[in-house]
């Protein structure tokens, strides 16, 4: 067979077979499951080319859309992702839900549950929501993002477009930069990029990146120019106002003078250095507004693939059968 | 399955490695025959036998026409109609077809005719990326158990099955030769 291509991983006989109903963390995967979620992505992704940009695949299959911490970009991939997929989707945010009438996380996901939803997409500012629901629950849950904990789907987005970009991630130093404290993004980011093989260097003030997070497998440095020569990626984080206490941050002006990705210090990187970001950009606090939009950025690579990688995960764990 | 002897563990062989070859190059002479304008033609293969099948159809074509037809892969997985009914999901890969398929011919090649629900998604498949002017099938073995009005245009093998036996095809293996079997289930 020739002709046949991709997914090497997982067609020949006896391999991965996908039988996680719920997508919590990345913590819990193995690095074959996170190869077999990528190369899936990469077969999802080519429908958003087709002139019919939708397939049948889960079709019949009821999506919520549960956020109780604010999203826009996040939902909407997920939305996008259901539809493509044929799925029906309902959305519900913390103002319009119950839970600000006072009812339970779980009495309202019980609530979707008798309405008979399949796969319930949970965004929480409480850190394990998703694995509390996923125990009691029989629909699908995906964590969409709990607390500082993992933002799963991020992280499998941020890997798919290193892979699709460079073809590897093994060998690659990373350089994720920020809050790292305070961010789920870079969690998740961790345990992806340490199980497939790269080398991870947090960036970042003491404050926001502790001694800790070395027991991961991983380097801290407070020094970003010493950090950018040797990087094949940079991954910028948000500064998230939201959840900063003022003893932690020393301020915009100062964070960006240290370590804001500026037009000077991006002539550090190398030439072929990835760019990235989660979004929504601070424009001229963590990165400048000609490097975001520069040659090296795939900032917007990283949401095209972000819609590829949830049809991934939906079709994944909403598509078993339970 | 050793050499494709008759055995029970393999099945009874059906059709030997020159069988097949004679079957499909029968199949690309038909392909001609029936197809006036053969640079319309696109040979789309449904991973991964009838991948092989096609690009050995379109070699057929190039040994007596001298001409290279244009094949492609056609992705099934995510346009069937029964996830989460089966056990195990089908892998789903990327499809690869020449675009725009507007004014094309895409002959669907695949190993074994059963149902038709594969070939309903294959069709569907194509649809997504297109308006093809005529789709045509062609398949190696026709089994029958047919569950949707659909009929192959080109078809190697009339193999007549009881619902519970299984045909097994191997084509393409880098180190063991091609077959068919039909294997009596499990008493």
């Amino acid at each position: 067979m020739k002709i046949a291509e991709s997914t090497p991983s997982s067609n020949k006989e006896g391999a991965l077979r996908w039988n996680r109903k719920d997508l919590l963390s990345l913590r819990e995967l193995s690095s074959q499951e996170i190869d077999f979620i990528l190369d899936t992505a990469n077969a999802f992704k080519q429908v958003g080319t087709r002139e019919i940009k939708k397939v049948p695949a889960l079709r019949g299959k009821t999506l919520v859309n549960f956020f109780v911490e604010p999203s826009t970009r996040t939902r909407t991939s997920f939305e996008l992702a259901a539809l493509r997929l044929s799925a029906d989707v309902i959305n519900i945010s913390a103002t319009s839900s119950s839970l600000t009438k006072g009812e339970t996380l779980k009495d309202t996901a019980r609530n979707l549950e008798a309405l008979h939803a399949d796969i319930l997409v949970l965004r929480h500012s409480s850190a394990g929501a998703p694995q509390f629901l996923a125990n009691r629950l029989e629909a699908s849950v995906i964590n969409a993002g709990d607390g500082a904990h993992e933002h799963p789907t991020q992280a499998l987005l941020d890997l798919y477009t290193i892979r699709e970009k460079r073809g590897k991630i093994a060998g690659l130093h990373v350089a994720i930069i920020g809050d790292i404290l305070f961010s789920r993004v870079a969690r998740s980011n961790i345990f992806g990029l340490v199980k497939l093989g790269a080398r991870v260097t947090l960036v970042g003030p003491s404050t926001l990146v502790p001694r800790e997070f070395e027991k991961l497998g991983v380097q801290i440095s407070h020094k970003i120019d010493n950090v950018l020569p040797s990087a094949d990626v940079v991954n910028l984080l948000r500064v998230q106002h939201e959840r900063q206490r003022k003893e932690y941050f020393p301020g915009t002006g100062e964070y960006t003078r240290f370590f804001g990705l500026t037009k000077e210090r991006a002539k550090l990187l190398k030439p072929d250095c990835l760019i990235m970001h989660p979004g929504p950009i601070n424009r001229g606090v963590e990165i400048d507004s000609e490097v975001a939009d520069g040659l090296q950025s795939v900032i917007l690579d990283q949401v095209t693939n972000g819609l590829a990688v949830r049809m991934a995960v939906l079709y994944l764990c909403g598509g078993i059968s339970t | 399955m050793k050499n494709g002897k008759q055995n029970s563990s393999a099945g009874v062989l059906i059709m030997d490695a020159e069988a097949i070859r004679r079957a499909l190059r029968r199949i690309a002479h038909e392909i001609i025959e029936r197809n006036p304008r053969l640079p319309e033609i696109i040979l789309a293969g449904i991973p991964s036998h009838g991948v092989e099948i096609a690009r050995r159809i379109a070699d057929f074509i190039r040994g007596i026409e001298k001409i290279d037809l244009e094949t492609g892969i056609i992705d099934v997985a995510m346009h069937r109609d029964d996830v989460g009914t089966r056990g195990e999901l089908p892998v789903v890969r990327a499809s690869k077809l020449p675009l725009p398929l507007e004014g094309r011919s895409v002959i669907i090649a695949d190993d074994v005719l059963y149902t038709g629900r594969t070939v309903r998604a294959a069709m569907d498949a194509i649809n997504s990326f297109g308006r093809p002017a005529r789709i045509q099938f062609a398949t190696l073995i026709d089994r029958g158990h047919r569950e949707l009005p659909i009929r192959a245009d080109y078809v190697g093998k009339n193999l007549p099955t009881a619902a519970n036996e299984k045909v097994r095809v191997r084509i393409g293996s880098a180190n063991e030769p091609d077959g068919v079997w039909l294997l009596k289930p499990d008493r």
